[in-house]
């Protein structure tokens, strides 16, 4: 059963349209929210007029700031700095001012349209420049952050990472260089719907949400009710990617809720949507030193992160992407300064691959700088200086945990390295690892029912990853029963146990084990079951999955309990347990259960004169250890490679001066669709079954993002000559650095 | 408040006759006010396929469609592919090839893929590449939905 491509649980369902998520979710007496925003990132805010829209029939309710609690309540998974509404002065465009209750989402939309906003525009800090910028305006109140040094700054935090002394690193040949990486959206396809009904004395939300329990504390803590009194159910988001994380607009619906004393709904636009999460922008400069054979002595890098408006998760995006800056190579010196810069923009939140993609970028492109300047081949220079298994990446940390040269080698042989290449055309090939979880706890309950099947109890979001699928199969391997007779439950706070998140790819590490941890319960529950009816002596009895065994006696699971509880019945509950421990003195909390390595490899063509670039062939190596259920693991692989392909080839948010998103929805914000796909994808799994996770298994999914840009780069470089540092590679962008090559020169720097 | 409109349809071979506001798109009425909520919102736009239903024979964006054209005509939704409780050949597929994630895009695709196998009954891999494209899933890689498609096309009768 371990290591087979089960069907997806669940799949039926998805293809037939019955699977229910949130927005699909309909309870009776229930009202429709809209929100109330203004025209602009950053206004003061004069005056709310509710007059006119409490005119509108079906209108049961406008909130504003003003009738929210004062100090106004807030929250955020960093800092508790986001309000429920905006008060004040609005800080991103698109964050609510007020919101309207009615009866039908027309006659909210319309109500929503005549609240009179008496708003003045002010200065908004758009760019990691102006962010730094002293004389800009501060996005945060100081006052909010009163024993912080850096308070009345716009960086919300700085971390200062390294090792060995960079000031004294020799090299033989020094790269300095920027990189950008702009503003993306996960676009995920279902956008964000939210739902809070009253529920006797507590409340109940519904949520597309990938950590319910966080969720939970959140609303607990901004309407001040105990966990127990907050009922969270979660529905199988449709996609999340990280933008569905943490809570963005429950705490508003809870108070609606309370107000209207009925459930209350928000199902976002796609547009709303944008203005909701983000990937943060990264300005990068690395200077690094490298030794004349390609042997890297020292990156010295200082990374500058703009978030948006409120913190959200950003801040811990941003510092392990730098903590882990340097990639999966032996570093002597290192020098990493990172920032974590407020804007008035949408807060970023987590985004696949967290941070890595950005930081992977500048580092993998110096790799390739290097190797062009030096004369080493820009495989051979990898290959020089990649971690082997043992070796540290950041010292002191937990150290290189894969074979990672092995799904190297592999990347270079599947995308035919070092072999003619056709006129126009280039290859590249980049590496990146992602530092996974670090901390964290699961809670798992198995149900052996008198019948022989199982209930899966789990707090983890099944989000298209896969996490039913995977610890059906757990379950089933380990207490022999077919998935059929399977069931999980998940996304219901009040009748499944505590999980931290479902994120950095830890659900299968985390949950997996605790899962196997209870079944394994469960079979000393038989063993002991069965001693006690037969009489039999501690070792005597074996139970094995689906069979227990004894001297003369072999019983399945349910012939057993038969006869040890006759018709009275009963059920076997297993619980399990997986916790990584908050680790006070380690810069992040903790050292990463393990690494998530990626190798990726592409062939392409590039027309010199438009700037077209077409790619022929990639591949995508990741070492997981041990693939759980192979299909799953191969599309997520290569869905995250096509995401890949996103941001390095079309996707960037486009801010106009008014702070405004110029390409806001599907028609100006492209995403690739099936005509953007490469000839050929291929993913490719490293197994070593040297994961911490059930089997040897390691978290997987997020990979196939990581490196693609690097690559895809390295490849319009050799094609063309031209080395590009801003993302995203758009034709346009090709083709300027391109003529800028004819006319001797670099090319332009990117437009802010 | 809007007028109303009266629209008599035939939905998934049944037919309906719903009162609704004349703005509503067919995509609201289905999801609002005939309980079909397998067709999917994202867009609004008619940009990435997730409402794709049938109207008259012909796939189509229920977001960009008035109920009130739908009047006196035949919808099929996601709910109304396959017979008699058993999934189509193209659903096996989807299913056989691992083709489905988080599931959201799914039904769209599933009718613009059965759409486009009635068209071209069998297609080769460019022509399924060119006839999803307006469909956008942010999971896969395509590659999967595309060798569910062809898979589906191989085995004969798609319609089952
Ligand atoms: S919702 Fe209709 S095309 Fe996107
Ligand atoms: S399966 Fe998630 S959007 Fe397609």
């Amino acid at each position: 059963m371990i290591g087979t491509s089960a069907r997806r649980v669940g799949g039926v369902e998805r293809v037939t349209g019955r699977q229910r998520f949130t927005g699909d979710v309909r309870l009776a007496g229930m009202l429709h929210v809209k929100l109330v925003t203004l025209d602009c990132a950053r206004a003061r805010i004069a005056a709310v007029d509710t007059g006119a829209a409490s005119g509108v029939p079906g209108v049961r309710a406008i909130l504003t700031a003003a009738d929210l609690p004062r100090p106004i309540p807030r929250y955020g998974p960093t800092y508790r700095d986001r309000p429920v509404l905006a008060v004040g002065e609005t800080k991103f465009h698109g964050e609510p001012v007020a919101a309207v209750v009615a009866e039908t989402e027309e006659a909210a939309e319309e109500a929503a349209g005549l609240v009179r906003v008496a708003c003045e525009e002010l200065p908004a800090v758009l760019t990691v420049a102006s962010a730094l910028d002293p004389s800009a305006p501060l996005v945060q109140d100081p006052e909010l952050r009163p024993d912080d040094l850096l308070g009345r700054t716009n960086i919300r935090r700085e971390w200062h990472f390294g090792w060995g002394d960079v000031a004294a690193a020799g090299a033989d040949c020094v790269v300095d260089e920027v990189y950008t990486f702009p503003m993306v959206t996960h676009f995920a396809i279902e956008p964000h719907a939210f739902i809070a009904a009253p529920d006797r004395d507590g409340l109940i939300i519904w949520s597309s949400i990938q950590h319910p329990y966080l969720l939970q504390a959140a609303i607990a803590e901004v309407v001040g009710l105990p966990l127990s009194k907050v009922r969270v159910f979660a529905p199988d988001p449709g996609g999340a990617f990280g933008g569905k994380q943490h809570a963005k607009f429950e705490p508003l619906l809870a108070f609606l809720a309370l107000r209207t004393g009925r459930p209350v709904r928000l199902a976002l636009t796609l547009e709303e949507t944008f203005q909701a999460v983000r990937r943060s922008a990264f300005e990068i400069r690395v200077r690094s030193g490298f030794r004349s054979d390609g042997t890297i002595a020292f990156h010295d890098t200082e990374c500058n992160a703009l978030m948006g408006a409120y913190a959200d998760i950003a801040p811990r995006v941003i510092a392990k992407s730098g903590y882990l800056i340097c990639g999966p190579y032996r570093v002597p010196d290192a020098r990493i300064v990172v920032r974590a810069l407020l804007s008035h923009t949408t807060p970023a939140t987590a985004f696949r691959g967290f941070g890595t993609p950005q930081v992977a970028w500048a580092i993998e492109s110096q790799m390739d700088e290097a190797a062009r300047r030096l004369g080493v081949d820009r495989l051979e220079i990898r290959l020089k200086n990649l971690a082997r298994r043992g070796d540290e990446v950041v010292p002191g940390d937990r150290p290189a945990d894969g074979d990672w040269a092995e799904a190297v080698s592999r990347a270079a042989a599947a995308i035919g390295w070092g072999s003619p290449l056709a006129l126009g055309r280039g290859r590249g090939i980049a590496v990146a690892i992602k530092a996974s979880a670090t901390t964290g706890a699961s809670y798992a309950i198995v149900r052996l029912h008198h019948d022989g099947s199982v209930t899966v109890m789990a707090g983890t979001s099944d989000m298209g990853q896969g996490a039913r699928t995977v610890l059906a199969q757990v379950a089933g391997q380990e207490l022999g029963v077919p998935l059929e007779r399977i069931a999980i439950v998940m996304g219901d706070t009040g009748s499944v146990p505590f999980d931290l998140q479902t994120s950095a790819s830890r659900s299968t590490v985390f949950m997996g084990t605790a899962v196997l941890n209870a079944c394994r319960e469960v079979r000393r529950q038989l063993a002991e079951i069965a001693r006690e009816l037969f009489g039999l002596a501690e070792g005597e009895v074996v139970v094995e999955p689906g069979i227990v065994r004894a001297p003369g006696l072999e019983l399945r699971y349910e012939e057993l309990l038969a006869q040890a509880w006759g018709p009275v019945r009963g059920e076997l509950i297993g619980t399990g347990v997986r916790r990584g421990e908050h680790v006070p003195a380690h810069p992040l909390g903790g050292p990463p259960a393990f690494y998530e390595f990626n190798c990726t490899a592409v062939e392409l063509e590039v027309d010199r004169e438009t700037g077209e670039m077409l790619v022929l062939r990639h591949v995508s190596v990741a070492d997981v250890g041990r693939a759980l259920n192979p299909a799953h693991v191969e599309v997520q692989d290569e869905g995250a490679a096509v995401m890949g392909l996103g941001h390095t080839l079309m996707e960037h948010l486009l801010l106009d001066e008014h702070g405004r998103i110029r390409n806001l929805g599907a028609l100006d914000y492209r995403i690739p669709t099936t005509k953007d796909l490469p000839l050929e994808l291929r993913s490719l799994l490293v197994e070593n079954g040297d994961g911490p996770g059930p089997y040897g298994a390691k978290g997987a999914g997020e990979g196939g993002l990581l490196a693609v840009a690097p690559a895809v780069a390295s490849a319009v470089a050799e094609a063309t000559g031209a080395v590009i540092r801003d993302l995203p590679l758009t034709p346009e962008r090709v083709w300027q650095a391109v003529e800028a090559l004819g006319r001797g020169g670099r090319p332009d720097p990117p437009a802010a | 408040m809007s007028e109303t409109a009266r629209v008599s349809l035939t939905l998934n071979g049944e037919p309906r006759t719903v009162e609704i506001g004349a703005g509503r798109t067919l995509l609201d009425t289905l999801r609002w006010e005939l309980d079909l909520t397998g067709t999917k919102e994202c867009c609004a736009a008619g940009e990435c396929g997730a409402c794709t239903v049938y109207l008259d024979g012909e796939a189509v964006n229920s977001c960009l469609v008035l109920a009130a054209e739908a009047d006196g005509r035949e919808v099929t939704t996601i709910e109304g592919l396959g017979s008699g409780g058993r999934l189509s050949r193209l659903q096996e597929a989807f299913l056989e090839t691992g083709a489905i994630q988080c599931g959201f895009c799914i039904p769209g695709m599933v009718v613009a893929a059965d759409a486009l196998l009635r068209e071209t009954p069998r297609p080769t891999l460019d022509e399924v590449l060119q006839g999803l494209s307006g469909n956008l899933c942010r999971c896969g890689g395509y590659t999967r939905i595309c060798a569910a498609v062809l898979r589906a096309a191989g085995a004969a009768d798609v319609t089952g």
